[in-house]
């Protein structure tokens, strides 16, 4: 062949795409001239076309799982790590039962004596005691004591935690409810957050 | 997608297995072709390719997660298949040609199950015809034509791929593509 040398390297330039448009023109116009080089030129690109044509193939559908199955084992943390992840609503939920179970039992374990405040109620140490012929108006509560009624109690009386003796004489108008096991004390928790709900639209309505 | 990648990496390197499923599914493919078209057999690219995803996991903490993950991924893929051409063992596979016979593999011994329409057929030989000339050509050339063509990778990852300078790989190309002329001009 009397082509120049460069003729061929101008072709690999040009499909390699890094032909400049000099270069680029003389190869054309010897292409146009040299038939010789034009098939050297068409059986190059006929190659690379079939080269690419075959690049099709699909890799066998279990290669994800049997590499998975041969990876290193990862630590437990991780797998605990990404559950939180991939439920936040559970996440969440578990969280707020938590903190929920935390603060009724430590509200539970609140030891504190206490008693509702009413002026006529006697108080000695952890014994409240409604005296003779007295007569208490409103809701008694008695946390962590005794109460003794010897007179009258114009409400509900609730003693959490304790005793409550009533005198013959005594007399309640309202409910009595004693609260002792964490379960009923538990119960008498939601009750009561789902009364003064209740409560509270009740006001609101009448205030409309 | 590269970003997709790059926050699946950084799970990965906290130690997240599943999230490398989710990268070996996105590659599965591509690194499974760059094999099968330098062995030119099924069952060791599916070796191959395999061994490459758990070496690339065992090694993630050496990946620059600055730099291209595929790049690095075909770089350890081509290692692994240059390695095993250089010292292939005498297995028998089945499509492996038996010697002496031109052509025919371990698969003509087994009775076919089903006959291939006329046309498949035809394209089945092309494409067996093509891939048995691109295994002929010297392992340099072919990994390089097999990057260029088979995965369309510019000439600078592959030079990045290879850990070779930009010219050698246009040598290479230039060289395996005028082999493939002469291989494949008259198919």
């Amino acid at each position: 062949m009397s082509c120049p040398a460069e003729i061929i390297e101008y072709m690999h330039e040009y499909l390699d795409e890094v032909i400049s448009a000099e270069n680029e023109k003389i190869l054309r116009e010897h292409l146009q001239t040299c038939k010789d080089c034009q098939t050297h030129f068409h059986e190059l690109k006929k190659a690379i076309a079939l080269v690419q044509s075959t690049s099709n193939i699909k890799a066998p559908p279990n290669l994800t799982a049997n590499v998975m199955a041969r990876l290193p084992k990862e630590k437990k943390k991780i797998g605990v790590q990404r559950w939180f992840r991939h439920h936040p609503l559970l996440t969440a939920a578990s969280l707020f039962f938590v903190l929920m179970v935390g603060s009724l039992f430590s509200a539970w374990n609140d030891h504190q004596f206490s008693v509702s405040k009413q002026p006529n109620l006697k108080v000695e140490n952890t014994t409240v005691i409604v005296p003779k012929g007295e007569v208490v108006k409103g809701d008694v509560v008695v946390k962590n004591g005794t109460l003794k009624i010897e007179g009258e109690i114009q409400g509900n009386v609730t003693v959490i935690n304790g005793d409550k003796y009533l005198a013959s004489a005594g007399h309640v108008t309202g409910e009595i409810t004693e609260v002792n096991e964490i379960y009923e004390w538990l119960w008498f928790q939601i009750k009561k957050t789902g009364k003064d709900l209740i409560n509270i639209f009740d006001e609101e309505n009448d205030k409309i | 997608m590269e970003e997709i990648v790059k926050k699946r990496i950084k799970e990965v390197i906290k130690g997240d297995q599943n999230a490398y499923g989710e990268i070996v599914e996105l590659y599965k493919d591509k690194v499974f072709q760059l094999c099968y078209r330098m062995l030119g057999n099924r069952h060791e690219s599916e070796d191959i390719a395999q061994e490459a995803f758990i070496r690339a996991y065992v090694n993630i903490n050496s990946f620059n997660i600055n730099l291209k993950f595929s790049t690095w991924l075909y770089r350890i893929a081509t290692n692994l298949c240059i390695d095993r051409i250089r010292k292939k063992k005498p297995d028998y596979y089945l499509d492996a040609e038996v010697s002496g016979t031109d052509g025919l593999t371990m698969y003509s011994q087994i009775a076919a199950d089903t006959a291939l329409p006329e046309e498949e057929l035809q394209s089945l030989e092309l494409q067996e015809t093509i891939q048995k000339e691109i295994s002929k050509l010297p392992e340099k050339y072919r990994t390089a034509i097999v990057l260029r063509y088979i995965e369309e990778l510019s000439l600078n990852e592959i030079s990045e791929i290879l850990d070779l300078p930009l010219g050698t790989v246009k040598t290479r190309i230039h060289r395996g593509r005028e082999a493939l002329r002469q291989q494949l001009r008259y198919v």
